[in-house]
């Protein structure tokens, strides 16, 4: 009599279509579920059937349960219920590919240890027919002893019946058997490791230098690694050692399991698949298929996102306008114009990029294409330590840091994944922009050649190019150092992304990102606001602001715009921020910096696109809008430029080494980690907050060291050159 | 005898042994890669590493590296 309520697990091996039955089976009724000290996220299905209420479990795609890191673990302890968060499923649900049931099966066959309940899903039979595989899957059931009901996910075709085998528990099955030496060895290490579910103990014996052993060696007696090695010593001299005998075994009885449930054809027939590869992963064709790929992504980050990001702008300026129309005027109504609203909106304009990104990803994941990609970018990505999966990530850092680190998790090798996340903000991001365009506007462009400008500009992406493979090697070298990791990947058969699975991705992915990263966004941003706007009385006691207001009314007399402004450069100076910057000074004359310019990159911590704003405001410009900064018309954007080239030109340093001074700036933006939301987002990834301080560290010490070796190369450059 | 990685692409062989480090061999196997199944190798990346490989219906890639602790007779 099964219960009213059953839990079930779903696993089986990646690019199996297990997703698809997953969201087949919930549909709208799955959330994620995240695992405390590991970076695995599980999600979680709800759905009825026959009165019975299924909580489905899915687990990530494996190949087998053989782990590997702590974070393979969780799936392993997840089935034997040894998570507190946890309880033990009721019921399996294995995912096996009908065109390669050999080998899915291997894992089927371990999780067959677990003497749990099973039931076996077929997937992909209409791929397995059209290459001439027939499956019989009474005869299969026979064999494994479990249900086994095929299915067509996409199209919902079996899905009542394999609903319905859930509602009947499934069956217990027995595994295959090992050879009797393996069998005694296992006894003994049993009873050795009182406590220890037998399904780790035989993993303890064959995972060589596994997770297990590393665990269970720690933890058990101290004769335990002695026992161990001598059990393998014996099973070697056997003719069983166990780097073979459990692929053996487990081969040998799926063989005959499947011999006569599985018809094959003879000769392999040529699928459209290999049609596909022959193109894709060929030399000369497959490089310019993913030239052009990596384009069409690169184009719609950068590209196709505008509009939205700047309809996301437009709205929070509506809504600015609204709440100060509606609000009296006062620290109020500044934090919630200047702090929150900026905050919010600096939050949600990353959505637009982040949502394209990820429907790329989640398409060429499911189609299969991502792995071909990690295939052709794998040898130039191995030069500096990491692997062909981390390309994607590093180029789309160049249009933003955070959807590229959210991007990061393509990779299942840990290190790789943290050099990776560690190096993709130093990629020249789209938000570094209008820094460089006003300084190479102001300082490289009149009285110097027509490509000066453009060459700087292409020196300052160079930049990031160069020094992000340079810190991964130093780090996969020092921090990340361990054994490199294995890159065998299996290059999955192409079909069709489904609708649902990338909407699902989309949605996880946006979401995730605007719950975990957004709140330490929105504090960031209400600090510095803060930080800028207190204290607001001048040394006579009178409120800046409402100074400024006065000047601003329609009725207010000529010149008093420009008062206005100057008002608000000197309430700024004196700001909490401004204090510090100023004392700050000696600290950036190495760097050929004023204190403007210092308190103008402290101010940009917390998001570097604040950067020109707050120049224009430590100029007396008043504010000055980032995307006009291109602009020769933009009357603000002009008058800082003349104002800039103005007050350096009046400065014994500034005025002499200039351009030095300029190229400083850049390299110090380009280098430097200005970006709150990119350090949320490292944390959340990482689940910790060393690595984004890490991060944050390693690249502010970069930038100075950048920004001090340019200036004074420059410097000695000028003298030499100028006399 | 010969190591994985010194086949050409198109040419097929059969698995006499694994030698590399366990996690390896343990890795191969999970995706059917044992003493004595049949592969061929399908095609090299641009830069002549890593190396596809055909092994029954499963397309695998790996190093060269990786590939040079497969002991495999040509056929």
């Amino acid at each position: 009599m099964p219960s009213a309520h059953l839990r079930v697990a779903l696993v089986g091996n990646p690019n199996t279509g297990k997703s698809t039955l997953f969201n087949a089976l919930s549909g709208l009724r799955q959330h994620v579920g995240n695992y405390p000290g590991v970076t695995v996220e599980m999600k979680k299905g709800r759905f009825s059937f026959h009165g019975i209420d299924f909580t489905l479990i899915d687990l990530p795609g494996t190949y087998s349960l053989a782990p590997r890191s702590p974070d393979e673990m969780v799936a392993v302890d997840l089935l034997l219920g040894r998570r507190a968060e946890e309880a033990a499923p009721d019921l399996i649900l294995a995912v096996i590919d009908a065109s390669n049931v050999d080998r899915h099966l291997y894992l089927t066959t371990q999780l067959m240890e677990l003497g749990l309940p099973m039931v076996v899903a077929v997937t992909m039979t209409d791929t397995a027919a059209a290459q001439g595989i027939v499956l019989d899957c009474e005869k299969l059931a026979a064999a494994l002893g479990v249900p086994v009901v095929p299915v067509q996910a996409s199209r919902g075709v079996g899905m009542d019946a394999l609903r319905s085998a859930l509602c009947h528990g499934g069956k217990v099955p027995t595994p295959p058997p090992f050879p009797d030496a393996v069998a005694g060895e296992l006894d003994a290490l049993a009873a050795a490791c009182p406590l220890v579910p037998r399904f780790l103990v035989q993993r303890l014996l064959f995972d060589v230098g596994g997770h297990i052993e590393t665990w269970l060696t720690q933890t058990q007696a101290p004769t335990l690694p002695a026992q161990l090695a001598a059990a393998r010593q014996r099973l070697a001299a056997a003719g069983c050692a166990v780097s073979g005998v459990e692929a053996r075994t487990r081969y040998g009885w799926i063989r005959t399991a499947t011999a006569g449930a599985v018809t094959k054809p003879t000769t392999r027939l040529t699928t459209r698949t290999d049609r596909i590869d022959r193109v894709l992963t060929h030399k000369v064709w497959g490089t310019l298929a993913f030239l052009a790929v990596m384009f069409l992504v690169f184009q719609s980050i950068f590209v196709w996102a505008k509009p939205f990001m700047d309809a996301i702008d437009a709205g929070r300026g509506w809504v600015g306008d609204l709440l100060t129309a509606h609000t009296a005027a006062g620290p109020l109504r500044s934090l919630l114009v200047d702090g929150v609203l900026k905050g919010v909106g600096g939050v949600l304009v990353f959505l637009p990029q982040i949502l394209i990104l990820f429907a790329f990803i989640a398409v060429l994941e499911d189609c299969g294409y991502m792995a071909r990609a990690a295939f052709l970018m794998d040898k130039v990505m191995s030069r500096c330590g990491l692997n062909g999966k981390s390309f994607i990530p590093l180029l789309s850092s160049v249009a933003c840091a955070v959807p590229a680190i959210l991007s990061t998790r393509v990779i299942e090798n840990r290190r790789d994944r943290l050099a990776t996340i560690m190096v993709a903000p130093l990629m020249s991001c789209s938000a570094r922009l209008p820094v460089y365009a006003l300084f190479i506007g102001s300082f490289l462009r009149d009285g110097y050649p027509w490509w000066l400008s453009g060459l700087t500009l292409f020196g300052m992406y160079l930049i990031g190019f160069l020094v992000a493979p340079l810190v991964a090697l130093l780090l996969k070298r020092t921090l990340l150092r361990g054994e490199t990791p294995l890159f065998v990947m299996e290059l999955p058969a192409y079909k069709m992304p489904t609708l649902k699975t990338v909407l699902f991705r989309v949605y996880d992915a946006g979401s995730a990102f605007v719950r975990r990263a957004g709140s330490i966004i929105l504090a960031s941003m209400v600090v510095i606001w803060a930080s800028l706007y207190f204290p607001y009385v001048d040394a006579s006691g009178a409120s800046y602001p409402d100074r400024i207001e006065a000047l601003e009314a329609d009725d207010a007399p000529e010149g008093s715009a420009a008062e206005a402004a100057r008002l608000q450069g000197e309430w700024k100076r004196n700001s909490y921020l401004g204090r510090v910057g100023r004392g700050l000074e000696p600290a950036v004359a190495p760097l050929g910096w004023d204190w403007k310019i210092g308190v103008a990159a402290l101010a940009s911590f917390p998001a570097r696109e604040v950067m020109v704003g707050t120049f224009g405001i430590l100029y007396d410009v008043g504010e000055v809008d980032a995307k006009e900064v291109g602009n020769a018309d933009d009357p603000k954007a002009a008058g800082l430029k003349a104002t800039l080239q103005k007050e350096w030109a009046d400065d014994p340093i500034r005025g002499k080494y200039g351009v030095s001074v300029a190229l400083s700036v850049m390299v110090f933006f380009a280098l430097c980690c200005q970006c709150a939301s990119t350090l949320a987002v490292i944390r959340r990834e990482t689940r910790s907050w060393a690595w984004p301080a890490f991060t944050f560290t390693y690249m502010t010490l970069l930038a100075y060291l950048g920004g001090f070796v340019t200036f004074q190369l420059g410097r000695v450059l000028t003298d030499a050159l100028g006399g | 005898m010969a190591t994985l990685n010194e086949l050409r692409p198109g040419e097929s062989a059969r698995v006499v042994s694994l030698t590399g480090t366990p996690s390896l061999v343990q890795r191969l196997a999970e995706l059917g890669l044992f003493e004595g199944e049949t592969l061929t190798v399908v095609a090299l990346a641009p830069l002549g590493d890593p190396i596809e490989v055909h092994l029954g219906n499963t397309r695998l890639t790996l190093r060269r590296q990786e590939a040079a602790t497969v002991t495999v007779e040509p056929i």
